[in-house]
């Protein structure tokens, strides 16, 4: 069982600097083909200062800066048992080329259902940019499914 | 694109569905490498069957990016305000994934003309991997 301990625990932030490379190798792997997310020209003729971050693409820092690893390796999941359960944004401005992302998480709630069969662990987070301005929060549901 | 506008749009518009073609390792390969999300599950067929798994199989957050590509499709990001998701099953390689959009409800949200929309993902067999909703502001 996952120790309830670690509700209230605070992740270390992790540094995202939103990069152009990056963001059209991400439009390339998910099939992504409107020019807003691989050419600024078009994408300061839509309104925003470079390339916006796709609406998913936040995901990611936690995940470069190895804090997601760290947090599954202290709560004893291995990756074999891991599952997404859920994930949820609420954006309030966008991230784009040249910005620097930090987020900052914390878990919200641990507990299980079908007698343990099945673990959950609420992660919520919240993105800031360079300007210490709010950019999304985000909400993840992390599963661990046990036997 | 025509961005849609509030007045226009009813309670029951369909966002233009979209369709991927079937997923491949290829596929789960890049969206690794982009994401960030190297979980060997995802690429490494050793590994996945050392976990019980009979192959590798779909990260959730590359059904979720799909999601979102039908959202920005039909409005642009800047006016997307939220967007949940809920993972159902696991996405297996050959699937064919369609996202489909419903509007569910128009609301006021934060002095906003917003419509909330209901989305899922389903594969060729009718079976459902992802449902979720999403608020975009429409003027």
């Amino acid at each position: 069982m996952i120790d309830t301990k670690w509700i209230g625990h605070e992740l270390p932030a992790s540094v995202l600097p939103i990069e152009r490379s990056r963001l059209q190798f991400f439009a390339k792997a998910i099939g992504e083909t409107d020019p807003v997310y691989t050419d600024a020209d078009a994408a300061r003729r839509a309104g925003y200062r470079d390339i916006p971050a796709p609406p998913t693409f936040l995901f990611a820092a936690e995940l470069d800066s190895g804090v997601l690893d760290r947090l599954l390796a202290d709560l004893g999941i291995p990756l074999a048992k891991l599952l997404h359960g859920e994930q949820g944004f609420t954006y309030h401005r966008p991230a784009c080329v040249g910005d620097t992302i930090t987020v900052r998480s914390k878990i919200t709630d641990i507990y299980a259902k079908k007698n343990g069969a099945l673990e959950f662990v609420i992660k919520t987070s919240r993105a800031t940019n360079q300007d210490d301005e709010l950019v999304a929060e985000i909400r993840s549901v992390i599963v661990c499914r046990n036997g | 694109m025509t961005t849609p506008r509030y007045a226009s749009v009813a309670v029951g518009d369909e966002l233009p569905v979209l369709d991927l073609p079937p997923i491949d390792r290829t596929r789960l390969g890049l969206f690794a490498g982009a994401s960030g999300d190297h979980n060997p599950i995802h690429i490494d067929i050793d590994f996945a069957r050392k976990a019980g798994m009979p192959d590798v199989f779909a990260h959730g957050m590359l059904g979720m990016a799909w999601l979102g590509r039908l959202l920005t499709n039909w409005a642009p990001q800047s006016q997307l305000r939220r967007f949940d998701a809920r993972f159902q099953g696991i996405t297996h390689l050959g699937n064919a994934i369609r996202c489909s959009g419903r509007v569910a409800e128009k609301l006021e949200h934060n002095r906003e003309t917003c419509v909330r929309i209901e989305i899922k993902s389903v594969n060729q067999y009718g079976q459902t991997k992802i449902v979720g909703e999403a608020l975009v502001a429409l003027g």
